[in-house]
C-alpha cells in the first residue's frame, strides 16, 4: 500500500469578482458575483513508503493546496486522497499523530519562550511516552546541533536557527509522513544544506515518506530522485529528475576542450560559451551524437562532455511554455 | 483522561511562563483596567452619600466591596476576544492548531485558565491598595469564599464559550465588528459591570436574569460580598452550569460548520 495515494484530486476555490468603482460597489451589495478557480485539477499519483518526492511548480500551481489537502487542512472537491490508509479530511487523531506539515513561513513555537518549553508541551499534545519523547528530543537536538539554542527565547534566534527548531518540533512525535512546504525559504546556503542533510538522514533512519516543495532546486536535487511537476493545478510530469530533462529539454550541451585554438566553430552549431581552448555548444537532443562525432573527427579534442541543461533551466522552460502541457486524458464514457 | 489532564497542565504551564514574560505589559494593562471600576465607584459613592448613604440597596462601603471584587472578576473574565479569529486565520495559526490531534478549544481553555494564575497573583497587591483606599465592607465566610471560587470559574467558562462561538462568525465574514460591539454593549449594561443591576429598572433586572451576562459577572461578585444566601448561590451556580452547557453545545455545533467552511475555502 502506498503511503500517499492521490487519484483525480480536484480542488476549486470560489472567489468573489468585483469591478472597481462606485457603481460596481453598489451592485455587489445586491448581487455578488463569483467565479470558480481550479487550484488542483484531477491530479493522480502514489508515493511509496520511505520515498522522497519533490513537488515542483511555479507560484499558484497548486502545490500548497495539495499538501494542505493531504494534511487534512482542506477538503477536496473531487477525487481521492489517502495518507497511510487514512482519509486526511476526516482528521482522525491517529492520522494527525503520524504526519507533519512544515511550512517555511509559519511558526508553531511560542515566540517569547525558549523552544524547550514548546518541545515539552509537544509531549502532552501528542500524548507521548515520557522516556521515548525525551530520547527523540535529545536526538533531534543533537542531530540538528541545537544544544546551545534550546534555552534561548525563540525570538532571539536567527531565521536558520528558528527553522531548525521548527523542524525539530515538527518531528518530536516521529511522524511517518513529512509534508515540507518551502522548508528552506529565506535561509542562507549553509543553513539550507544542513537542513537538507538532516531531512535525508531522518528519511534514512525512520523510513519516513517525504513530499517536498521548494523553489530551490538544490533542495530537490539533493533529496529527491523523483519529481512531480504541476502547473495551473494539472500534473505535467511524474518521474525521475533525469527524465524531466528528456521530457522537457529539447537540447543538450556539448563542451569540448581542444589541444590547439580553433576558429570558425560557429559553423558547427550554436556556441553559447567560448574560450581560446574551450567551447560549449547548444545542440538539439536528436543531433547530439552526430555533432560530437564531427567535432571529434575535425579537431584534436582533449576532452568532450555531453550534458543536459541545468535542472533550473529545464523547470523554467516547463513553466514558461504551458503549451507543452500534455493533453488531458479523455473522460471515461 | 490522564492525557487530557497532562495536556491542560502543559498548556497552563506555558501560559504562565508566557504571561510572566509579559508581566510589565500585564501590569500596565491591569492598572489601566482598574481605572474603570474606580470611576464607577467614586460616582456611585457620591450618589449614595447624596441620598443619605445608600443607593440601590448598597451602602458606600458595600459599593466599595462590589467594585473591588469587580476587579478580580473582570480579570477572570478575560478570554479569547472574537477579534482574534481573523488574525488567527490569516496568520496560519489556526492551520497549525488543526494539524494537532487535539481540538483547538482545549488549547484556548487551558491557556486562558493558566493565564488566570498570573492574573490572580498580580491582582493581589492591587486589591490590597484598593482595600486600603476605599475600605470595602468585605467579610466573607469560608463557605462564601469556596462558593465564590466555583462561581468565578463558572463565570470564566460562560464567557469563554460565548465569545469563542461569537468569534467563529469570522469564518463566514470578517465584517463582524458591529456585531461584536453590539454584544459587548449588551454585556456592559446587563452583566452588572457598569452598575450593580439593582440600580437598574425591574424589567432590566428580569431580562438580565434570563441572559448569560449576569451569571458571568455580577453573580460571582455577589457570592463574595455577602448579598446572597447559600440557597441563592447554589441556584446561581446551577444557572452558570446551564449557560456553560448551552455555550458548549453552541460551540460544538458552530465549530463543526466553521471547520467545514475552513476546509472548503482555506485560510
Amino acid at each position: 500500500m502506498p503511503a500517499v495515494h492521490v487519484a483525480d484530486l480536484t480542488k476549486r476555490y470560489r472567489v468573489p469578482v468585483r469591478e472597481s468603482g462606485l457603481r460596481a460597489s453598489l451592485a455587489s451589495l445586491v448581487r455578488r458575483r463569483y467565479r470558480d478557480v481550479v487550484a488542483v485539477d484531477r491530479i493522480s499519483f502514489d508515493v511509496a513508503a520511505g520515498e522522497m518526492v519533490g513537488f515542483l511548480g511555479p507560484n499558484g500551481a497548486g502545490k500548497t493546496t495539495t499538501l494542505k489537502i493531504l494534511s487534512g487542512l482542506l477538503h477536496p472537491d473531487g477525487g481521492t486522497a489517502e495518507v497511510l490508509g487514512h482519509t486526511p479530511s476526516q482528521r482522525s487523531r491517529e492520522f494527525l499523530g503520524r504526519i507533519t506539515l512544515v511550512m517555511g513561513n509559519r511558526n508553531q513555537l511560542a515566540w517569547d519562550l525558549p523552544a524547550m518549553d514548546s518541545f515539552n508541551l509537544h509531549r502532552s499534545i501528542y500524548r507521548l511516552d515520557t522516556a521515548a519523547f525525551q530520547g527523540t528530543r535529545d536526538e533531534l537536538i543533537d542531530l540538528l546541533d541545537l544544544g546551545g539554542l534550546v534555552d534561548k527565547p525563540v525570538r532571539n534566534l536567527s531565521l536558520g536557527e528558528r527553522m531548525k527548531m521548527e523542524l525539530a518540533s515538527a518531528l518530536l512525535h516521529r511522524p511517518s509522513v513529512l509534508f515540507l512546504d518551502e522548508p528552506t525559504i529565506g535561509l542562507d546556503v549553509t543553513a539550507q544544506r544542513k537542513l537538507r542533510e538532516f531531512v535525508a538522514d531522518y528519511n534514512r533512519r525512520q523510513g519516513a515518506t517525504v513530499l517536498l516543495t521548494s523553489h530551490y532546486m538544490a533542495d530537490v536535487v539533493a533529496l529527491c530522485r523523483r519529481v512531480i511537476v504541476i502547473h495551473h493545478g494539472r500534473l505535467l510530469y511524474d518521474g525521475g529528475l533525469t527524465g524531466l530533462s528528456e521530457r522537457f529539454a529539447s537540447h543538450k550541451t556539448i563542451t569540448i576542450t581542444l589541444a590547439t585554438p580553433a576558429e570558425s566553430l560557429h559553423r558547427y552549431g550554436t556556441v553559447i560559451a567560448q574560450e581560446p581552448l574551450k567551447a560549449t555548444f547548444e545542440v538539439a537532443r536528436t543531433e547530439t551524437s552526430a555533432l560530437a562525432s564531427r567535432l571529434l573527427g575535425d579537431f584534436e579534442v582533449l576532452d568532450l562532455t555531453i550534458e543536459d541543461p541545468p535542472i533550473e533551466e529545464v523547470i523554467e522552460r516547463v513553466f514558461a511554455h504551458p503549451a507543452e502541457e500534455p493533453e488531458p486524458e479523455p473522460e471515461p464514457v | 483522561m490522564t492525557d487530557m489532564v497532562r495536556f491542560y497542565l502543559g498548556w497552563g504551564r506555558l501560559a504562565i511562563l508566557e504571561q510572566l514574560q509579559y508581566r510589565v505589559a500585564n501590569y500596565f494593562y491591569m492598572i489601566g483596567m482598574i481605572a474603570e471600576p474606580v470611576i464607577y465607584l467614586v460616582v456611585w459613592r457620591t450618589v449614595a452619600e447624596a441620598r443619605g448613604g445608600v443607593v440601590g440597596g448598597f451602602a458606600a462601603d458595600e459599593l466599595a466591596a462590589y467594585y473591588v471584587v469587580w476587579t478580580l472578576v473582570r480579570n477572570m473574565n478575560i478570554v479569547l476576544t472574537p477579534h482574534a479569529w481573523e488574525d488567527r486565520i490569516r496568520s496560519g495559526e489556526l492551520a497549525v492548531d488543526l494539524l494537532r490531534p487535539v481540538h483547538p478549544l482545549h488549547r484556548d481553555l487551558a491557556y486562558f485558565a493558566g493565564w488566570k494564575v498570573v492574573a490572580i497573583l498580580m491582582w493581589l497587591p492591587i486589591a490590597a491598595v484598593l482595600t486600603w483606599v476605599f475600605r470595602p465592607a468585605l467579610d466573607p465566610t469560608v463557605t462564601q469564599i469556596a462558593l465564590f471560587a466555583v462561581a468565578l470559574w463558572g463565570g470564566f467558562l460562560i464567557r469563554f464559550f460565548a465569545l469563542w462561538t461569537l468569534g467563529l462568525i469570522t469564518f463566514w465574514t470578517t465584517r463582524v465588528q458591529a456585531l461584536f460591539e453590539m454584544y459587548f454593549t449588551a454585556e456592559l449594561l446587563l452583566s452588572g459591570r457598569l452598575v450593580p443591576l439593582s440600580l437598574m429598572p425591574d424589567w432590566v433586572q428580569t431580562v438580565a436574569g434570563l441572559l448569560p451576562f449576569k451569571w458571568a459577572f455580577q453573580f460571582p461578585i455577589e457570592t463574595l460580598i455577602g448579598r446572597l444566601g447559600t440557597g441563592e448561590i447554589l441556584r446561581g451556580i446551577g444557572m452558570q452550569a446551564l449557560w456553560t452547557v448551552i455555550g458548549l453545545g453552541a460551540t460544538a455545533v458552530v465549530w463543526r460548520r466553521s471547520l467545514r467552511r475552513f476546509t472548503a475555502v482555506g485560510g
